[in-house]
Formats: C-alpha cells, sequence, structure tokens
C-alpha cells in the first residue's frame, strides 16, 4: 500500500486577512450604522438638522445665557422689564433655583432641624451602596438593615417628638423629600405585597384567589388620581368631624397599594413563565409550597421580570406628582407653588427655569434606576443568553 | 406624630369626643394652642412660602391676626395649604379652624355650605389686561368686540366672561387653557388680544410677561369677588372673634394705630383710641368678646393695621404694586368701613 504523505485537510491555519477597508473603521460604522440605504441617509440628516437647530438654543438658554447670581427678581429681567439685561434676552435664572433650593429640598420643613433629613439621607445612601453593590459582603444583615431597621430611624428623625428632637408635622414636609419618602415606601411595600398577591391570584385556595383578584382588579381600574381624591375629600366627611387622618399617610397608602397592584401582575408573568417542570422537579425533591416558591420559583421568575418590576418603580416615583393634587407638595408641587405664588421671583424665565430644575432632577433618578436595572439584568443573565 | 397615630388607631376611640368639642372652637383652639388655618396652596400677594419656607400674604396675615387676637401671639397659627375643591371639606370637617384663602363671599356658601364669612379683606373683581402695543387705542373693555381672549377653563372667570360679551352684545372669541401657565405664555406670544383673571390675578399675571410695561390693566370689573374669611356656622363667639379681628384691622387704620406706633397711642387720650386699644378704665370690650382687653394692641404688634398689611402683601411694598383702589377706607373714597368698637 502507498502511504499517503498527502494530508486531505490543511495542516496550518490560512492567515487571517485584514478585513477589508469598507468593512472596519469610522468611515465603515458610519455607513453601517447611519447611512446604510438611502432611507437611512435621509433620516440621519435630518436628525443632524434638528440637534443642530435645537442644541445651540438649548445650551444657550441652560448655560451661556443663563444669569447665575441674584437676589431677587430683577436679577433675571431685561431692560425694558426695570432690569439689566440686554432687551430681547432670553435664559435660564438659575438664582430662582439656588435661592429657593432648601425648599425645593425639603419643602417647609424647619430650617433648624433640616439636619436631620440630611441625616437620614447620609444613613439611606450608607445602606443603600453596599446593598447595591454586588461584592460588598453581609448582603442579608445589609437588607434587614435597609428593609427593616431604617424606616423606623426615618420615621423618629422626620417625624420627631422622641428624645428631645421637635415634632414636625407632615404638612411642613415637603420636596424632594417628599417624593423620596414617598418613593422609598412605595417600593418597600410594593414588590412583597406584589409578589404575595401574585401567588395569591395562582393559588389553588379559592378564597385567596378571589381576595386577591378582587384587589389586583379593583385597584388597577381606577386611576391613581381617583384614590388620592377619595382619600383626601371624600374621607374625611364619612369620619366624625373634628378627626383628621395625616395627609402624607393618606398619600403614603394609596402610593404603596396602587403599586402593589401592577407590581402582582408584573411578577404574575414572570411566573407563567416558568416552564411546568420546574414545579415538578421542586415537587419530586419534597419541597414544600414557600421553599418550592423561595428556592426554585421565585428567582427564577423575579430574574425574567428585573425590566417591568423597575418600569413600575419608575413609573411610581413619577406618580408620586400627583400627590400635588391634595396640596401635598412634592419637588414638582414645591416648584409650581414657588412659580405661581411668589412675586418675588416672578419674571417671564422663572416657570421655564424651575420646570427645568425639576425635570433635570427626575431624569437623574429615574435613570439611574434605569441604568442599575441593566447592569443587575446583565449580571443575573445566566443560562438565557441570546 | 399625634396625627398619624390617630390615624392608625382609627375612628372608634377618637371620634366622639372630638365631635363632641367641635361646637366650641375657641376652646378647642385655646386646649390645642395654636389655630389651624386653611390657606390657598400659592398665590402670589394673599399666600405663598418666601424663601425661608414662612407663608406670606393678606390671607396669612389675617390668620396671624387671629392668632394675635386671641393667644397675644401672632405665631401662634399653623397653615394648611388647600385647593380650591378640597377647601370647603376642610372647614366643614374641622381640620381648619378659619378658611382664609380668597374666597368670594356669595350666599350659596352663606346657606347652603353652612358658612359665615367674617368680612371682606380684598374686594376683587374680574377684569381684563391688553398689551397696549398691540391694540393701541383701547382703554375700555367695551373696546374688546371681536377680540381673541385668553381664559382658564372651568372657572367662574370663564363664565362671566360669557355673560359680559352677551349682555353687552358683543363678540369675542375665547382662547381656553386648562393652565395658568399656559394661559399666560399664549397670551404673552401674542395669540390672545387680551387676558381675563381676577385682577390681583392680573397684577401677578403683568410681572411675568416679556415686557410688562406694555401691559395694561383696563378699568371695567365685570364681576364682583368680595374675597374673605369664612368660618363654620353654628359658632357664633369664634365667628365674633374673626369678625371683630377684622373690623379692628380696619379701624386701627383709621384712627392712625400702626405697628410702629402702637405702644404710644397706648397714652392717647382720645376716647376712640382708648376704647380701641383696651386702656380705657374697667374696659370690658375684649373680655366680652372672649379675648384679652389689649387684643387690638396685640393684633396691631403682629401684623400691623389693615393698610399695613395691604401695602406689605399686595401693594407699594411689594412687586405687585396694586393700588389700594375700592380697598381703601370708607373715608378715603373705598369701601373697607371698619364697624365702631365701642
Amino acid at each position: 500500500m502507498q502511504e499517503h504523505d498527502m494530508s486531505w485537510v490543511r495542516t496550518e491555519m490560512a492567515l487571517a486577512e485584514q478585513a477589508p477597508r469598507s468593512q472596519v473603521g469610522p468611515g465603515a460604522w458610519l455607513r453601517r450604522n447611519l447611512f446604510a440605504t438611502p432611507v437611512d441617509s435621509v433620516l440621519t440628516v435630518l436628525a443632524l438638522l434638528a440637534v443642530a437647530w435645537a442644541l445651540p438654543q438649548m445650551l444657550n438658554w441652560v448655560f451661556f445665557d443663563a444669569v447665575w447670581t441674584g437676589a431677587d427678581r430683577t436679577a433675571c429681567l431685561t431692560t425694558e422689564q426695570g432690569g439689566q439685561l440686554p432687551a430681547g434676552w432670553s435664559g435660564a435664572c438659575w438664582p430662582f433655583v439656588s435661592g429657593r433650593f432648601g425648599q425645593f429640598m425639603f419643602g417647609r420643613y424647619p430650617m433648624e432641624e433640616r439636619w436631620r433629613v440630611i441625616l437620614t439621607g447620609i444613613v439611606f445612601i450608607a445602606l443603600l451602596a453596599p446593598l447595591l453593590i454586588p461584592r460588598v459582603p453581609y448582603k442579608g444583615v445589609n437588607a434587614i438593615l435597609f428593609f427593616v431597621v431604617f424606616p423606623f430611624i426615618a420615621f423618629f428623625l422626620l417625624v420627631g417628638g422622641f428624645f428631645g428632637l421637635p415634632y414636625v408635622e407632615t404638612p411642613r414636609w415637603g420636596g424632594l423629600m417628599v417624593t423620596l419618602v414617598l418613593s422609598y415606601v412605595g417600593i418597600v411595600v410594593s414588590l412583597p405585597l406584589g409578589i404575595l398577591l401574585a401567588m395569591g391570584r395562582r393559588s389553588k385556595m379559592p378564597i385567596v384567589k378571589l381576595l386577591s383578584v378582587i384587589f389586583i382588579e379593583a385597584v388597577r381600574g381606577v386611576p391613581l388620581v381617583t384614590v388620592l381624591f377619595m382619600a383626601s375629600f371624600m374621607l374625611p366627611l364619612f369620619v366624625p368631624p373634628g378627626m383628621t387622618f395625616d395627609k402624607l399617610l393618606r398619600a403614603l397608602i394609596g402610593v404603596a397599594l396602587f403599586a402593589a397592584a401592577y407590581m402582582a401582575e408584573v411578577v404574575r408573568g414572570g411566573l407563567q413563565a416558568i416552564p411546568k417542570g420546574q414545579y415538578e422537579g421542586a415537587d419530586s425533591l419534597g419541597l414544600g409550597y414557600w421553599q418550592k416558591m423561595g428556592f426554585i420559583i421565585m428567582p427564577q421568575a423575579l430574574k425574567l421580570v428585573i425590566p417591568g418590576i423597575v418600569n413600575t418603580f419608575i413609573g411610581m416615583f413619577k406618580d408620586t406628582t400627583l400627590v400635588l393634587i391634595i396640596s401635598m407638595f412634592d419637588l414638582l408641587g414645591v416648584v409650581k407653588q414657588n412659580i405661581s405664588g411668589d412675586p418675588t421671583w416672578a419674571t417671564p424665565q422663572t416657570a421655564k427655569t424651575g420646570y427645568v430644575f425639576a425635570a433635570a432632577v427626575f431624569w437623574i433618578f429615574c435613570f439611574g434606576m434605569s441604568r442599575y436595572s441593566q447592569f443587575m439584568e446583565r449580571r443575573l443573565d445566566t443560562g438565557h443568553k441570546r | 406624630m399625634k396625627h398619624i397615630a390617630i390615624g392608625i388607631l382609627g375612628a372608634a376611640a377618637f371620634g366622639f369626643m372630638a365631635s363632641a368639642a367641635a361646637a366650641d372652637t375657641l376652646s378647642d383652639v385655646k386646649a390645642k394652642g395654636f389655630i389651624q388655618c386653611g390657606v390657598n396652596t400659592g398665590l402670589a400677594g394673599f399666600s405663598a412660602p418666601n424663601d425661608k419656607g414662612e407663608w406670606k400674604g393678606i390671607d396669612v396675615d389675617f390668620c396671624r391676626a387671629v392668632a394675635a387676637a386671641v393667644f397675644g401671639d401672632g405665631s401662634k397659627v399653623k397653615f394648611t395649604g388647600l385647593s380650591a375643591k378640597d377647601r370647603f371639606t376642610a372647614l366643614q370637617s374641622g381640620e381648619i379652624d378659619i378658611l382664609s384663602r380668597n374666597t368670594t363671599w356669595t350666599i350659596n356658601r352663606d346657606t347652603a355650605l353652612g358658612l359665615n364669612f367674617a368680612g371682606v379683606t380684598y374686594y376683587d373683581g374680574q377684569g381684563f389686561m391688553i398689551n397696549s402695543k398691540k391694540l393701541p387705542g383701547v382703554n375700555s373693555a367695551l373696546q374688546l368686540s371681536g377680540a381673541a381672549i385668553c381664559v382658564q377653563s372651568g372657572t367662574t372667570t370663564e363664565l362671566n366672561l360669557a355673560d359680559y360679551f352677551k349682555a353687552n352684545k358683543m363678540e369675542y372669541n375665547p382662547v381656553v387653557f386648562e393652565k395658568f401657565e399656559e394661559a399666560n405664555a399664549a397670551y404673552d406670544s401674542g395669540r390672545c388680544d387680551a387676558y381675563t383673571t381676577d385682577q390681583s390675578g392680573l397684577y401677578a399675571v403683568r410681572l411675568q410677561m416679556a415686557s410688562p410695561n406694555d401691559h395694561v390693566v383696563l378699568p371695567e370689573i365685570i364681576s364682583k369677588e368680595p374675597l374673605g374669611p369664612a368660618v363654620r356656622q353654628g359658632d357664633d363667639k369664634w365667628y365674633h372673634i374673626v369678625k371683630w379681628t377684622y373690623f379692628a384691622l380696619l379701624d386701627a387704620e383709621e384712627a392712625g394705630v400702626t405697628q410702629a406706633n402702637v405702644d404710644e397711642m397706648k397714652n392717647s387720650d382720645n376716647p376712640d383710641i382708648k376704647r380701641l386699644l383696651g386702656t380705657e378704665a374697667e374696659t370690658k370690650i375684649g373680655t366680652d368678646l372672649g379675648v384679652s382687653n389689649d387684643w387690638v394692641v396685640n393684633i396691631v404688634k403682629a401684623v400691623g393695621n389693615y393698610g399695613e398689611i395691604f401695602e406689605r402683601n399686595v401693594g407699594q411694598g411689594s412687586p405687585l404694586k396694586i393700588a389700594r383702589g375700592i380697598n381703601a377706607l370708607w373715608t378715603k373714597g373705598g369701601l373697607q368701613y371698619g364697624m365702631p368698637i365701642r
């Protein structure tokens, strides 16, 4: 037999050639992403034109033409309005924001007590930051501190009336502080309650199931505005005269229950996505209902619906602005109040400046939540890679 | 804290006690140590928080005056910001003791809603503002036939406007907005020829216009909006205190008693001033009312007389610069008339 010294397969790899010039480099990136088809090209050009048209004006208004210092409205007035600025000037009036910054943050919380709010904020961040960073150990202790102990600390510090701290009634609260209190309570209450309601709705026990369905559908069936309205205006007529419920408490309960109903449906979506095999696997290991849910089903289901959960949180964060209609002043409410009620700062630019500031603060919070949820999704994305 | 605790514990335990005591507001107020006053959440010159978060305005100062009359201390008052919708509920349910929230005195509110108005702290009325650059030569609302008029929806303003133009057989074109800011912006950008709302509001709007000096408030007032403080019906004692606080503010102005000279005035020999300031021998004017005899001194020390309150909040001492007009004393051609304290 003749020896084959000839291989049928190449023994060494062909050297990789450089990608064609048309496929790499900035030119290729532009072509691929911005000018792939004629339609794309047209859209790109239009979009660039729109940016070129709007961006300089925006930057000018917000930064370059803006007024940064001043004591009252005259700082932001043009000569024809009785101020110093050239006629036709338009720009942000930032001294309005810096002058009222304390109110935007704390509402009418007494000046000399504001350290209590700041301290609460520091404790909040000190507990939240390690909870969000996956590398930091002792998550269990941290979580208990944040979700169970912190509310008590915050309550004693913010409300006061104990240990020599003067009592600060909630109508004096306001600004970002109220927005964060409402959101924190909404988030901390709605997630566990939502999970329970979702499990209740999928339960085989008829009464539990019925009650869960009734709660979820009733709450989802009415707008939050209606719930707040009822709590604020109708409730006082039903209870004996002279008796008042704390308005903030009413709003907290309303917002939390409302978010819980939405959360329940988000979590139920996750539960439905878990294959039957997972339940049966858990059963075959001899796990009870709570073990099965806690160790097998929920970790997978919640991971699936992180976008939905965060979506609900962000929606709720923004819904807190609705408490304005029951005369509670969250960040947006305080900004509005200062715009409409305060002649010391009444200028043509004040309203715009105030709203831009409020929008920026809301954007920072919502964008932060959204980015963190994307980070968590990637981190927890084990076994579902596409 | 107490409020939250009550809220949690529920109606049963506390409800009855509260309802039994509700008919005597003065005792309630004295027991809790402060007056709860309902004000607007933010209306320039009437009630709004300042830099430090303290409430300022005519309506606010009136409540401080009542607190000064009752406690001798104008700071013993707490404010609740109320929307137009929840203001009457708040008063009826006892959440507040005085409603001082730019509320128009009407017969319906006196009878059907069960309120008692204590007086008129500001005679307001719906007016028009125009841009004199755009409409030169217009100096009366009767020349506005065919004009586009910016107005906020769902207010009596809108109805008054319709009535006025119908009564004068004129055409107009309403441009309706849901929000105050939207109406402002539309008027400023020239979408409407005229802007209509309460006159006190027009002065505040004018400050936000691009060129305020071009805008003119027309002289016509097309509706009566007497704004004043109100209390619950069925508690005459409390009603009298609030009502006479109002008259005392006017009488103090008429007698020339101001925040600055009130201590001097106590030595005055003028019998009117002696009666007013409670320096007459064996006077019972204050105690009959249920307050101390130097109640007017306390009021004037705390907030000044009516004229001082007006000038400080909406008049020349404020950015609004509203003229006294019909809010001047009756001796100066206005409508403010304080009943005699004797």
